[in-house]
């Protein structure tokens, strides 16, 4: 079952620095000392990790569905910050859990760490039933965005949808190489790491210092636009029962909360459409979706023209390219010099290496005609989406883009009555709010439980 | 989507049924990854020693200011040389502990006479910036008993270790906490 010790046949390959000049000699009194090995930190961290990742995502589910606590929510995103950014360095995480698993489903000899495994679940199947807590107030990455969100603007809906579909295309670009064993993008391009470690590439440090600059005015920029277990959270809180709500009881369509959040998720109820206008929608919802293959079919075809570029990144690949034209190299270029170096103490032939590099260069061509063909798939389906209404009469959150944050809790004249701020909501509401006051609006699904 | 309380609810129904699904779904992909691949301690980052060509990468690369790679002496692979070509440069004036005939460029490694006419050599891992500029001169002359390795006490085991990017010849491994050195360890004949 478990496949840990993979690495050690390695130690067999041929070497060549094995020789022993020296034997070691026979001393009579002075005693051959140990050759330190420090041990790593007790593997008990990992077991409480998993036990805080559980306690954080109860406590922010009972805060944002149950408390409808904004406060509460980030000193907990504030805790969390604290705890599973800057004491336990940002590793391990449930973004870049993604890779393990994908690595884990196409390579069999990939053990994975108990803990990766439940950070990758856990949060997703709490999305499943109260939607994106994880991102409320436990991901160390929304809780620093968060923090830093300050004066946060709305952006066009427009550019909110293009550039959602982003991390889609991340993540199948960080599967493509966590699967093939080339790389982990999301690792090697995660912007706060390097603040939780307190050290790290100048790159990354300014990457992230940019991200959490422009976090201050456009809030969550990564999360929303890059983070693409963020995108996985936000197609199963689609299916949630318990979503997080505007107000704690009925929408009385106010619209005092219509431009309460920063992140775009709330969706004001949609204008009933005309029966003509309907069927036109309908007609052109059935061109769209008739359209999907078509876009799958374009983006394999596409994808797969660009799959040397995609292997590039691949070891194998670059070596070979090195092994192949070792004339060529830049005398700069330490890395493929090195490599080269490498490649001939390992004592294998270059042919070896090129037929490793076919191999891969193979495996490429299927995983980029993939990539592209679900990069097609996004397209469409957002396209599709984009003409898609669904008939509701309140005020909600859009669970693909809501993070639970709770900043439009406050918002809404219901709520401030639960709080006792107010005594009823007439003091609130704007001269000439078109709402008939004291009817109870329809509740949009007989069965839903708040 | 005749009446929109009638569509509503069946949408409902629909959003119940894929909710299970997804359910059992990432329930299933979690129980499979856990039953086939899953272990339960960590897996950490570690250098094989026969791979690694001492590039003087994990100097550089590693996330940390003072790198969590350092030099080991593997001291039962050790030939306790008086000239240690790890401790000396090519031509030393004189087989001292004078800095300038010291190789390390920090001083990191601690030459003791111990039963003569034999020297062990120690590092001093404060010291020592995994420069492998020993490790090169080792395995020229030696018996490549000095080696990179993974230090586990200052490695914050990056999910994806940086070096490991950074290493032309592919020596970082990931191993299983319970063994978390690839040492080289001489079988020595009896
Ligand atoms: S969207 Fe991603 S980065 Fe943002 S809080 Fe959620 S998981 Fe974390
Ligand atoms: S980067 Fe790789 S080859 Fe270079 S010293 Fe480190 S382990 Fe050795
Ligand atoms: S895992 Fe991180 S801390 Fe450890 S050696 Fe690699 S870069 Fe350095
Ligand atoms: S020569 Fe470099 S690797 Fe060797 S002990 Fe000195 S600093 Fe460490």
């Amino acid at each position: 079952m478990v496949l840990t010790l993979a690495a050690l046949p390695l130690l067999c390959g041929g070497s060549a620095s094995g020789e022993e000049r020296f034997p070691p000699p026979d001393f009579t009194y002075h005693k051959m000392p140990e050759t330190p090995v420090p041990p790593p930190p007790s593997p008990l961290w990992e077991y409480a990790d998993t036990a805080a990742l559980l306690a954080a995502l109860a406590l922010a589910t009972y805060l944002a569905l149950g408390r409808r606590s904004r406060n509460g929510l980030l000193i907990l995103a504030a805790v969390s910050l604290l705890w599973f950014g800057f004491r336990r360095e940002g590793c391990v995480c449930s973004i870049g859990a993604i890779q393990d698993v994908a690595e884990a489903v196409f390579n069999a000899h990939r053990a994975v760490p108990g803990t990766v495994i439940v950070f990758f679940t856990l949060p997703i199947v709490f999305a499943l039933f109260f939607g994106r807590v994880f991102c409320a107030a436990v991901c160390p990455l929304g809780a620093i965005q968060e923090l830093a969100a300050i004066r946060p603007q709305r952006i066009p809906l427009w550019l909110e949808h293009t550039l959602g579909i982003v991390p889609w295309v991340y993540l199948g670009v960080a599967v493509l190489y966590a699967a093939g064993g080339t790389a982990y993008v999301i690792c090697e391009y995660d912007p706060f790491v390097a603040f939780f470690r307190r050290s790290g590439a100048a790159s990354m440090l300014i990457f992230g210092a940019c991200l959490l600059v422009i976090g201050i005015f456009i809030g969550r920029p990564y999360c929303r636009f890059l983070c693409p277990y963020g995108a996985i959270l936000g197609l199963a809180s689609k299916l949630a029962r318990w979503h997080v709500r505007i107000p704690p009881t009925n929408c009385i369509r106010c619209r005092l909360c219509e431009e309460a959040c920063p992140y775009g998720a709330i969706v004001s109820p949609p204008a009933p459409l005309a029966p003509a206008e309907r069927r036109k929608a309908r007609r052109r919802l059935a061109l769209f979706l008739a359209a999907v293959p078509v876009w799958i079919a374009l983006g394999a075809v596409v994808g797969r023209m660009t799959h040397a570029t995609l292997a590039r990144m691949d070891y194998q690949v670059r070596l070979a390219g090195w092994l192949a034209a070792e004339k060529d190299i830049d005398p700069n270029d330490k890395l493929a010099l090195d490599a080269v170096r490498a490649f001939r103490n390992t004592g294998q032939s270059p042919a070896e290496v090129f037929s490793a590099a076919a191999a891969r260069l193979e495996t490429f061509r299927t995983g980029a005609t993939l990539l592209g063909a679900w990069i097609g798939l996004v397209v469409g389906l957002k396209l599709t989406q984009l003409c898609t209404r669904t008939p509701r009469d309140d005020y909600h959150p859009d669970p693909r883009r809501c993070v639970a944050c709770g900043r439009c809790f406050w918002y809404c004249p219901e709520e401030q009555v639960r709080r006792g701020w107010i005594q009823s909501v007439e003091a609130v509401l704007p001269q000439g709010t078109p709402v008939p006051l004291n009817t109870v609006a329809r509740r949009d699904s007989p069965g839903e439980k708040t | 989507m005749a009446s929109p309380g009638k569509g509503v609810s069946r949408r409902e129904i629909l959003r119940d049924g894929l909710q299970m699904a997804a359910l059992v779904g990432a329930g299933g992909l979690g129980g499979y990854l856990l039953g086939n691949h899953g272990q339960g301690d960590d897996m950490l980052w570690q250098i094989d020693p026969y791979k690694c060509i001492a590039c003087g990468n994990c100097g550089t690369h590693c996330v940390l200011q003072d790198s969590a790679v350092k030099c080991v002496n593997d001291f039962s692979m050790c030939g306790y040389c008086d000239l240690c070509t790890g401790y000396f440069p090519p031509e030393p004036a004189a087989l001292n502990t004078a800095a300038e005939n010291q190789l390390c460029p920090t001083g990191a490694i601690v030459r003791r006479a111990v039963e003569e006419p034999y020297y062990e050599y120690t590092i001093d891992e404060d010291l020592c910036i995994a420069c492998g500029k020993c490790v090169v001169g080792c395995a020229a002359f030696g018996n490549a008993s000095l080696y990179l390795q993974v230090r586990h006490d200052r490695c914050v085991n990056c999910h994806q270790c940086s070096i490991a990017i950074a290493c032309p010849s592919q020596a970082f491994v990931r191993v299983p906490g319970s063994q978390p050195y690839l040492l080289k360890q001489r079988i020595r004949p009896k």
